[in-house]
């Protein structure tokens, strides 16, 4: 009995309360005599009033309006939907991380600091790198953290003349959007029709003006760049560095690392490889991990170990660092789920996971191959593309069937990205999946397909049994109506 | 749909001449490929534009596509109308949507624009 | 521990379905080259008490807030959160979602962020909010790259904003050809002579924080005119937002943009993150405010439902020419500050504040009616003060420490002349015992 939910606003009625402070235990003052009268607030913010039930069926109901990973399938290609296992919450709510103040004296924190570490060091070993921050809140943070440490070494060694940066069409969004926040340039090459990287535009897009290459390994349609080390030489050769975009690293680890393959820079998400949970958007964390002729650039403050007096510190005194990316040392609670999850499976457990997030891909690749168009049929990694071409004479778009399959109770894939595939669907399984879950998708799939075919319209017009149907999207953003506003 | 009496560039704007001043906007084509307009970015009057740069742009609900100016000159006007209303684009493209009005700092740059019929056949090409 | 469902017998049927015989097979495009010569040098994987045990311990190893009275604040605040604010974080619908593209099944994160946008207009006197940013050091410095057009590109900040939150922003402004200017502080507050001297046809905008670092209330409407007067923008970041409850809105003082941090909201200080930033701005702004943003309208039978609107702005469509690069926001975080907002409503706000702002200044009078202790500043102030004790504060800190108080931020390590100078925060739930306490230690000293 699912339905709509009025505004916390709308539910207000005056003098109802859901709080609970103490009384002032100190002399109180006329609150005139401590603050100008100019700087007092006049009107009171419209903030509802209402009871503590009133909240608390609020949110519930709210919360039973959205579709989680517990909820269900959720194969959103690029963004790893994998379980979110509870112990990490329940490790990230222990006092003796959730009430420590980042600016307690380091003797006081040596937990946190070890925590963070040893975290670190995990991730670097994961990556080939020589060392990791962890201070960036988000993977677009982290890319962003990274290319400023790149700009940052090309501009010390004296060639600051580098303001290019080289990203193939079937990047992600923020690696152009990143790199010019950065300050560079942007230079987009075209995908080979393999969907890999043309090397040979590749060698015709760098010269001395190149800062950086940025490139998925395997890239956005799931497929290895098999070629990676050609890739890195005529990068190198030319002067530029090689920048690793993370979001794909749970389909590698333990049979590739970044460092090895000849990148220079990479971020992690920590949300997506590490099984932190999303958040519905957040938070996220985006460590970033470098070669060691780039740790001088990385920012401040770095977590060390004092291995003569046994002691973890934090260490401020880095001349050529890009500086400080956010307040104080990153997002802790999820740093203390990730670790958790690290310590939990361990290097084989990691192994492991990549290997069946890689099983499960292939496997619902061929299970769906009998339904839908697939633009590259070699094996994938842990993800794949799939389009509706073959259907195309129905009338019949990606976005009908992604809302097609709300009604058969699985969260869509993401849908038109890549952007070089036409109408494409990206499907991630990830490795928490079992092969039943995946042969109950395809066959979901199948039907959808079906319906392309003997009923398109119940295909165009769904979703049918959800809360609400589609959204006027063209209304939202002709008229904003971005608050609330009392009658 | 393609209207005879404009010109039309290879991004897909048609020009109207009117002496030294030109009016510019977005072929039919080009708004129906972007879909429901919601947002029009102008120059303001006064402003130099440049040939084959971008003087604008042009947002629907997914998508955002630069408008580049077929000619080089000043902005000596405006249409204010679609700021407010961005429908237009989409219900008239070569009426009520127009954009900006250049006075042109050479006129000979005209010669490079497609006729109708080249546009047309352009289009065709293009599929 | 590992979280894998399939069997092996799962797995071979699998494999004979796609038609290898090996997992290896699937990885054979990795050139083996590049390859890994030896396993990963990470510990082995431990079962499930085994890791909690392991974790506990590493937690065990910090002094908490639980078991100390705290005096420190300085852009991290300990407050009271709601018991029911965690019980609802953990319903997994919310935080095992992803962001709320497919709107049908996300109507809760996309409801709940339009009323957490509502909140923050209604707390800053602004006209739109975003959904929420990384923390307040990102937000605000968001806010200046949003304030900074082709022709006027210099910020002028006083330098009593958070010196974390400059950092942040001197990092982010010199690659985008920003160029900075710190504006010093008088007396504790900053100070319209200071920017005068500063403010150039190329001033985008003058940020200030209120209350400031050092816990003073700044004079915004004077800022105001000050920017306005040269056509530049007043930026506000506000870091203790509880404020906000008894101080008037920046948007009623002439703010045109302001940024901050929502953690005092229902977000435990966590070794400083996650937390929230949060951007506002006047209307004028919309298609310059960087991240996600929640809208209303309406689905094909005309109910009224919520959507994420504005995309074009961001950076999954405008790639290279987008605002800005984020991608996320922090969903999660802004949730927490939202059901506690709503928990205190206009009421249960403002008694906060006025607590906060009584102890605060209860503590300044008991404390610097010690021979030991001076005043610094005069300036009005909310939760935070500034002190000056004879003795090394670090000392002094260490000392309290093993009475379990944990002291203000000694000033020094941002701002060099002040050796001796500690900044104190009190909450609300700080009593006067804890403050009494504290007065009577350092009376000791």
């Amino acid at each position: 009995m699912l339905k709509q939910e009025d505004l916390i606003f709308e539910q207000s009625s005056p003098g109802r309360k859901a709080y609970s402070l103490p009384a002032c235990d100190v002399p109180e003052e006329n609150i005139a005599s401590l603050l100008p009268q100019n700087c007092l607030r006049v009107e009171e913010p419209e903030l509802p009033e209402v009871s503590e039930v009133d909240v608390v069926r609020h949110f519930t109901r709210l919360s039973q309006l959205n579709f989680g990973v517990d909820t269900g399938f959720y194969p959103l290609g690029s963004c790893t939907m994998k379980y979110n296992p509870k112990i990490n919450e329940e490790m990230a709510r222990l006092t003796g991380f959730t009430r420590i103040h980042p600016y307690q004296p380091e003797d006081s924190v040596q937990g946190a600091l070890q925590l963070m570490y040893e975290l670190a060091d995990y991730l670097a070993e994961i990556a080939g790198m020589a060392k990791v921050t962890l201070q960036p809140a988000a993977g677009a943070h982290g890319e962003l953290t990274g290319m400023k440490i790149i700009k940052a070494y090309h501009e010390f060694k004296g060639e600051s003349q580098r303001t290019k940066v080289i990203v193939p069409d079937s990047a992600h969004g923020t690696n152009p959007a990143t790199a010019s926040m950065a300050g560079f340039k942007i230079v987009e090459i075209k995908s080979r029709d393999n969907g890999e990287v043309d090397v040979e535009a590749l060698k015709a897009a760098v010269d001395n003006e190149t800062a950086a290459l940025m490139l998925t390994n395997p890239n956005t349609l799931g497929l290895f760049e098999s070629s990676i080390e050609e890739i890195a030489k005529v990068v190198h050769d030319a002067g530029g560095l090689l920048y690793y975009d993370g979001a794909n690293t749970n389909a590698i680890m333990g049979y590739a690392r970044p460092g090895d393959m000849g990148f220079d820079v990479v971020h992690f998400n920590l949300h997506k490889t590490f099984s932190t949970p999303h958040g519905g958007g957040g938070p996220g964390a985006g460590p970033v991990g470098v070669k060691d002729f780039l740790v001088p650039f990385l920012p401040k403050p770095t977590v060390e170990y004092d291995s003569a007096n046994d002691k973890y510190t934090l260490n401020y005194d880095l001349p050529n660092s890009i500086g400080r990316m956010k307040a104080f040392y990153g997002n802790f609670a999820v740093l203390v789920r990730a670790y958790t999850y690290i310590r939990a499976l361990g290097g084989e457990g990691l192994k492991a996971a990549s290997e069946d997030a890689v099983l499960n891909a292939n496997y619902l690749k061929k299970l769906l191959s009998k339904y839908f168009y697939l633009p590259y049929e070699r094996h994938c990694k842990h993800e794949f593309i799939i389009t509706p071409k073959n259907l195309k004479e129905y009338g019949v778009h990606t976005l009908d069937i992604a809302k097609r399959l709300l009604d058969y109770g699985y969260h869509p894939p993401t849908i038109y990205f890549p952007l070089i595939v036409e109408e494409a669907m990206m499907i991630e399984p990830t490795e928490t999946e079992s092969k039943e879950t995946l042969d109950e998708f395809a066959a979901a799939m199948a039907k959808i397909a079906a319906e392309c075919k003997e009923n398109p319209e119940i295909v165009r017009q769904a979703p049918h049994n959800t809360v609400i149907g589609r959204l006027d999207e063209v209304r939202a953003a002709r008229q904003p109506v971005l608050r609330w506003q009392k009658a | 749909m393609v209207k005879s009496e404009l010109k039309y560039s290879k991004d897909h704007e048609w020009v109207l001449v009117d002496g030294n001043k030109v009016k510019i906007g977005i072929s039919d084509h080009a708004q129906e490929a972007l879909g429901d307009v919601v947002f029009v970015e102008l120059p303001e009057e006064g402003d130099e534009v440049t040939a084959n740069e971008s003087f604008g742009t042009v947002e629907s609900v997914k998508a955002v596509s630069d408008v580049y100016s077929p000619v080089s000159g000043k902005v000596v006007e405006i249409n204010e109308a679609l700021l407010d209303s961005p429908e237009l684009i989409n219900s008239d493209p070569y009426g009520e949507g127009w954009m900006i009005v250049v006075e042109l700092d050479d006129a000979s740059q005209l010669d490079e624009l497609m006729s109708a019929e080249e546009y047309e056949a352009f289009l065709k090409e293009e599929e | 521990m590992n979280y894998l469902p399939n069997t092996d017998q799962d797995r071979s049927a699998m494999l004979r379905a796609i038609g290898v015989s090996s997992i290896e097979e699937l990885f054979g495009d990795i050139p083996k080259s590049i390859r890994p010569q030896k396993p990963m040098a990470i510990p082995c994987g431990l079962s499930e008490f085994e890791v909690k045990k392991l974790v506990s311990s590493l937690s065990k190893k910090n002094l908490n807030l639980e078991d100390l009275s705290c005096f420190l604040g300085a852009g991290a605040y300990d407050h009271y959160i709601p018991s029911f604010v965690d019980q609802l974080l953990l319903r997994s619908e919310f935080y095992t979602a992803y962001t709320p593209y497919q709107p049908e099944i996300s109507q809760g994160t996309l409801q709940a962020i339009f009323e957490y946008q509502t909140m923050i207009c209604e707390l800053t006197g602004m006209d739109i909010s975003n959904a929420s940013m990384y923390d307040g050091a990102t937000a605000m410095t968001e806010a200046a790259i949003m304030a900074c057009e082709r022709k006027k590109n210099e910020i002028i900040i006083s330098d009593a904003v958070h010196p974390e939150y400059r950092e942040v922003l001197q990092t982010y402004a010199k690659s985008l050809g920003i160029e900075v200017k710190v504006a010093k502080n008088v007396n504790g507050l900053a100070a319209v002579s200071s920017f005068e001297g500063l403010i150039t046809k190329q001033t985008a905008a003058i940020i200030v924080q209120y209350p400031n670092f050092f816990g003073n209330v700044e004079d915004l409407s004077s800022l105001a005119n000050l920017a306005h007067d040269n056509g530049a923008l007043l930026i506000t970041t506000v870091v203790e937002p509880v404020a906000l409850g008894i101080l008037e809105a920046p948007g009623k003082c002439g703010a045109d943009i302001v940024a901050g941090e929502g953690q005092s909201f229902g977000n435990s200080v966590s070794f400083g993150g996650p937390y929230l930033g949060f951007l506002a701005a006047k209307d004028r702004f919309v298609r310059k405010m960087p991240g996600r943003i929640v809208g209303e309208t309406v689905d094909n039978q005309g109910r009224k439902a919520y959507v994420l609107t504005l995309q074009a702005r961001e950076q999954h469509i405008r790639r290279e020419k987008a605002t800005s690069n984020i991608c996320s926001n922090q969903a999660l975080c802004a949730l927490a500050a939202t059901m506690t907002l709503s928990a205190l409503g206009k009421k249960g706000l403002r008694e906060m504040a006025e607590l906060n702002l009584q102890k605060a200044h209860y503590a300044f009078k008991k404390l610097t009616a010690l021979p030991q202790v001076e005043a610094v500043f005069e300036a009005p102030f909310f939760n935070e003060f500034v002190i000056r004790l004879k003795k090394d504060p670090e000392a002094v800190n260490e000392l309290l420490l093993k009475d379990n108080i944990l002291g203000g931020l000694p000033l020094k390590r941002f701002y060099p002349g002040m050796e001796n100078d500690v900044l104190v925060c009190v909450t609300e739930i700080r009593s006067k015992e804890e403050i009494d306490f504290l007065a009577e230690r350092l009376g000791g000293m």
